[in-house]
């Protein structure tokens, strides 16, 4: 079997425990150069431990994981900042990588918080700040993206921009994406592979596959099973420059 | 010039106040206060073991405050107790054990008040070179951990994950809290270190509105309160750390009245 050079970051049957209570276990997932692969799974499937195995966050793991890359941009699902230092969206920017001003100027553009540069951090709403996390990380052009439900708290259309904005990055920066939402509407457009958890992998692969499986049914109900064959189903066409439809 | 012992204390005092500018931020931002102060009542116990070995001062402060740390570090990872517990645990044996050393030491004249307070009587030209060369070498040390300490005191998860090993910049600026106790308690008293630590830092957040800002502040502060301190200390013959301390307390409230005023015009 040859070496995929295009692998960023591969977990081989990970799991995390704390005190003898495992929080995940048994996942193999591998994120490639270009690729967005999803985690989805209820409340506590773990989720975001995963990613943290990932990251190498969690050290103390069991089975293994291999990382190709150094350069990767991380917007945690949580984040606590404490207001005792005075903190600029400029100066957060800035925070692992040194950058210039035209490419904080630019990422902040791309996620629509440019006017809010020189605000304190402490002052913005939910949305807002969570615009500026995903900003600064896509600012470093990273080769691997880690996003923990990157869109909470941001309003409707937002979200929608976001995630195409997310898209477009993995195709013009053709970094590997490892993506958490519970969002199965809107992540399903742009994912190439889906991680189902409940505390280990219950099923993966593409959209459709995840979606027929009996596993996904039982976790999710019937109805997101249909969301997910019903998004498959409406892109059986393509859009022309025109802005006719044109059958597959 | 540096024959008059005033003078010798006022460059102590200023290479002190570069130092304690920068250090004193992380302690504010790292809530590390009262880490700081636990740093400090250890260092009784190296000064006393200086005396007794007839070694230098400043050298058995900073091993013997790097013991605790690591110590600490170790406590609480095998202990189920508190951090504040610990800190206080390590804080008053080691304070109570150097008193207990400092009785058996009756062949020395001891001048504990110096000691807690700070002396500026006592700085020679040897302690101009430990606090200088000392001083420059934290700085730079500092300087280059700055990345990722401050990244992981903004968040911890975000610089593990994007590779800026913070688990290493947090042993080392342990090591350096240390050092700087080490080289300013014959300035200050090793029971008012963490004051000249924490009140310029404390000031500075009250006026700036970044973290450069206010690491430089943090320094001016503490520069104008060694000035300050020491001149009132000498007209008025006072122990130089808490004249230094009270003029840095002086610059708080100055600085609380322009937080005033900002809330005013954001009104």
């Amino acid at each position: 079997m040859s070496i995929n050079q295009n692998i960023l970051v591969k977990l081989k049957n990970a799991g995390f425990r704390i005190n003898n209570k495992s929080l995940v276990k048994g996942v193999s997932l591998q994120v490639e150069k270009g690729k967005i692969v999803t985690l989805i799974g209820p409340n506590g499937s773990g989720k975001s431990t995963t990613a943290k195995i990932a990251l190498g966050i969690y050290k103390k793991i069991d089975g293994e994981v291999e990382k190709y890359t150094n350069k990767i941009g991380y917007v945690p699902q949580k984040i606590s900042i404490d207001w005792t230092l005075p903190l600029r969206v400029n100066d957060f920017m800035v925070l692992t990588e040194n950058l210039n001003k035209e490419t904080i100027d630019e990422a902040l553009s791309l996620t629509g918080v440019i006017h809010l540069k020189d605000k304190n951090l402490g002052d913005l709403s939910g949305g807002e700040f969570q615009r500026v996390l995903l900003a600064r990380a896509i600012s470093k052009k990273p080769e691997l993206l880690v996003l923990d439900e990157p869109v909470q708290g941001v309003d409707f259309t937002g979200e929608i921009a976001l995630y195409e904005l997310i898209k477009k990055i993995s195709d013009e920066l053709n970094c590997g994406i490892l993506l958490i939402s519970h969002d199965l509407h809107t992540v399903m457009s742009a994912t190439d592979h889906v991680v189902c958890l409940n505390g280990h992998v219950c099923c993966s692969g593409s959209p459709l596959d995840v979606a027929k499986n009996n596993e996904y049914k039982a976790l999710f109900g019937e109805q997101a099973s249909q969301i997910l064959s019903r998004y498959e189903h409406r892109h059986d066409h393509i859009h022309t420059d025109e802005g006719e439809i044109k059958k597959n | 010039m540096l024959d008059d012992f005033f003078i010798r204390a006022l460059v102590a005092g200023i290479g002190v106040a570069f130092v304690t500018g920068p250090l004193g931020c992380f302690v504010i931002w790292r809530r590390l206060s009262y880490f700081g102060d636990t740093l400090a009542h250890s260092a009784l116990l190296g000064v006393t073991l200086a005396f007794t070995m007839e070694f230098n001062i400043a050298l058995s402060v900073f091993l013997i405050s790097s013991l605790i740390a690591l110590s600490l570090i170790q406590l609480q990872k095998r202990t189920n107790l508190p951090g504040d517990a610990l800190l206080g645990l390590l804080a008053h044996s080691s304070l109570a054990v150097g008193l207990v050393v400092i009785g058996f030491l009756t062949f020395i004249r001891f001048d504990i008040m110096g000691l807690l307070f700070g002396d500026i009587l006592a700085v020679t030209v040897d302690d101009l070179l430990i606090i200088w060369i000392g001083g420059a070498l934290i700085l730079l040390i500092l300087k280059l951990i700055w990345k990722p300490l401050f990244a992981s005191t903004v968040n911890y998860e975000l610089a593990e994950a994007e590779g800026l090993n913070p688990d290493r910049a947090k042993a080392i600026f342990t090591i350096l809290m240390a050092a700087i106790i080490a080289i300013s308690i014959k300035m200050v008293g090793l029971l008012l270190i963490t004051g000249m630590l924490i009140i310029p830092a404390a000031m500075a957040r009250n006026i700036s509105t970044s973290p450069q800002k206010m690491v430089i502040y943090s320094i001016i502060g503490g520069l104008l309160s060694v000035i300050l301190g020491l001149f009132s200390s000498l007209e008025f013959n006072t122990s130089s750390g808490p004249s230094i301390i009270s003029a840095a307390l002086l610059l708080f409230i100055l600085s609380l009245f322009r937080i005033k005023q900002s809330i005013k015009l954001k009104n």
